[in-house]
């Protein structure tokens, strides 16, 4: 593998604690991701990883602690401030926009880039057509990095699983992320498409620098990508370390194949 | 063979995301608005004019204005009937008040009022969806209908309760009241329905239209990427009211002439426009037009083949008609639950292809 540029701490959770009525889900969270890295939150069903990426874009309103992204400390993030300040996500059930098409899903993600008004829109000239040749033109970008030209204009919903997953990928980066988190991006794939997003996801990292969070189930993946490991049990946090160290965590390997209880 | 793409490269994003990019279709859509401005005035007599015409371009610019609510960005209204209202009554009191001004910028004024009146009775939308939503546009019809039955001021005290429209005129040809000139009327209706239905398809394939569509698809996906969901539904009431409003106001003062509110704005008003855009199709402008050609055109033509045709008694027919109005509508949803733009859509991918299977 090439050198990686890893640079400052871009995110840094501090004892997030999440609890709806007297489930507690994240017990005392505190870890970061630093600028350029692929981070990797792992841990048995139910762990609380999906509610921490909640949590990290403000779908989640943590009861506790707090949440610093790029220098900026909040008590808890909002959708839209996350969105504005750069952090993109795919969901773990894909969440496309089904009755819209491959290009206008992406389009729909570099949204945060376009500004003209109604008045512009309705009249498609001027400014709004500019922004919109413009946007397109990234947007094709997007495609071609992904190799999805062939399903452009195809309607998403009707599209197979795995194609879903890349399109759901590319509108995310249309948003030019600084920090992506990806919940399960290779779950229900066959290898063949997993090691397409492998791939995808370690260009991402490479040629556009930016910083991934994700969440995968298959260690084997996991290992391989990434540079450090969270892992969470139960709303706990296990470990927090590279892979090597992870693997062989006592703690890790109990939570992972059970401990016989005395 | 003669609907084929064959040897019709583009170059560049534009000509990609032209409207119709398919050089067929401009012919078609062209040949439509030649028919439309340069034929028909010449062809059709007043009947048909009156009868007909008229009412499908109004109906379809209020079924438009809907199907941006809820054909694009998901959110069901029963209220289409009110908001209709609200338009005929503002040209109303504005014609009465500011005759001054001109028939046209009237028209956009009501729409604008309406505009405002949807925005704030969108309100709720923020917090429901689905059929509860559309409980509480209910709450808008029959609260904004009461309203102008109740205070005397909405219909300038009038005796019968009824509001009827001034005679004004639009470069020179009287449009409204009893003396209107029929084709001048047409030709004043066709002109901004082709106007605001382009400006329709125009926000439908940018930003704000996507953001619609987005809120209406996954609206929990659509926060994250930075649609506000308070801006994107409240636009779609506002975009959606004005259209509503617009037509109601020409439903109003170029159609009608004279209305009373609980009789030309009720419920059945917003289920028809309703019906029109999920027969039509919802997210398709075009669908709009189908849909309201449709629920106009059909009954007028079986009445028009059983009376005078088959010498049907007249309340026999409209029974009849009722029965074969909503056994098609039946069909239809059966055939293509997506509405005729999708059965329009699918012909298109088929004549492609003709005579080739694949």
């Amino acid at each position: 593998m090439t050198e990686r540029n890893i640079g400052d701490v871009i995110l840094k959770v501090d004892n997030i604690s999440l609890s709806f009525g007297v489930m507690k889900v994240l017990d005392d969270i505190s870890f970061d991701i630093r600028q350029g890295e692929i981070r990797s939150i792992i841990g048995p069903n139910g762990a609380g990883k999906s509610s921490m990426l909640n949590v990290i874009n403000g779908f989640y309103h943590p009861q506790q602690g707090s949440i610093t992204f790029k220098g900026a400390t909040r008590r808890q993030m909002a959708p839209q401030v996350a969105a504005s300040q750069g952090i993109a996500r795919t969901f773990q059930n894909i969440a496309l926009f089904k009755g819209m098409s491959t290009l206008d899903n992406i389009m729909t993600g570099r949204n945060l880039k376009m500004k003209t008004n109604l008045f512009w829109q309705a009249l498609h000239i001027g400014p709004a057509r500019t922004e919109e040749l413009e946007n397109r033109e990234a947007a094709e970008k997007i495609i071609d990095f992904l190799d999805i030209q062939a399903i452009r204009k195809k309607p998403v919903g009707k599209l197979p699983y795995g194609l879903q997953k890349r399109v759901e990928l590319g509108r995310a980066l249309a948003a030019e992320p600084e920090l992506l988190l990806l919940d399960e991006p290779m779950a229900g794939m066959n290898s063949e498409e997993k090691e397409d997003m492998c791939r995808f996801i370690l260009d991402v990292n490479s040629e556009f620098g930016t910083t991934i969070a994700l969440i995968e189930h298959d260690m084997g993946v996991v290992m391989d990508l990434s540079d450090r490991v969270l892992v969470l049990d139960y709303g706990k946090q296990l470990a927090d370390d590279i892979p090597d160290k992870v693997r062989s965590n006592q703690d890790v390997i109990d939570a992972y194949l059970g401990v016989p209880h005395e | 063979m003669i609907y084929r793409e064959t040897g019709q490269f583009k170059a560049n994003y534009q000509d990609d995301q032209a409207l119709f990019p398919i050089e067929q279709d401009r012919y078609v859509i062209f040949g439509i608005l030649f028919l439309v401005f340069g034929v028909v005035p010449y062809l059709m007599n007043e009947y048909w004019l009156n009868a007909i015409l008229l009412p499908f371009l109004i109906y379809s610019l209020a079924a438009l204005g809907l199907n941006i609510l809820t054909g694009y960005c998901g959110q069901l209204s029963l209220g289409t009937g009110a908001f209709m209202a609200v338009g005929a009554f503002s040209i109303y009191k504005l014609m009465v008040a500011v005759p001054d001004l001109g028939f046209i910028p009237l028209v956009v004024l009501s729409g604008l009022i309406t505009a405002a009146v949807g925005t704030l009775f969108g309100l709720p939308s923020l917090r429901i969806k689905g059929f509860y939503l559309a409980v509480a546009t209910l709450a808008a019809q029959f609260f904004l209908i009461w309203l102008f039955n109740k205070v005397g001021w909405f219909y300038n005290y009038s005796a019968s309760g009824m509001i009827n429209s001034p005679p004004m005129t639009v470069f020179g040809f009287t449009i409204t009241g009893p003396e209107g000139n029929m084709t001048a009327k047409y030709y004043l209706v066709a002109a901004i329905v082709a106007v605001f239905a382009l400006a329709a398809k125009n926000i439908a394939r940018g930003r704000i239209g996507r953001n619609w569509m987005a809120i209406r698809d996954m609206d929990i996906a659509a926060e994250l990427i930075g649609v506000r969901p308070l801006i994107a539904k409240l636009s779609a009431f506002a975009v959606s009211s004005f259209y509503v409003g617009m037509a109601g106001a020409l439903y109003f003062a170029v159609w009608l002439g004279s209305a009373e509110a609980t009789e030309a704005f009720d419920i059945n008003q917003s289920f028809l426009v309703l019906f029109m855009i999920i027969i039509g199709g919802l997210g398709s402008v075009l669908g709009s037009f189908l849909g309201a050609a449709f629920l106009v055109i059909l009954p007028i033509m079986l009445k028009n083949i059983l009376v005078d045709g088959l010498g049907t008694d007249s309340a026999l027919a409209t029974h009849l008609e009722f029965i074969i109005v909503g056994v098609l509508i039946i069909g239809f949803l059966i055939v293509e639950p997506h509405g005729l733009a999708r059965l329009w859509r699918i012909a298109k991918e088929k004549l492609r292809l003709w005579p080739f299977p694949y």
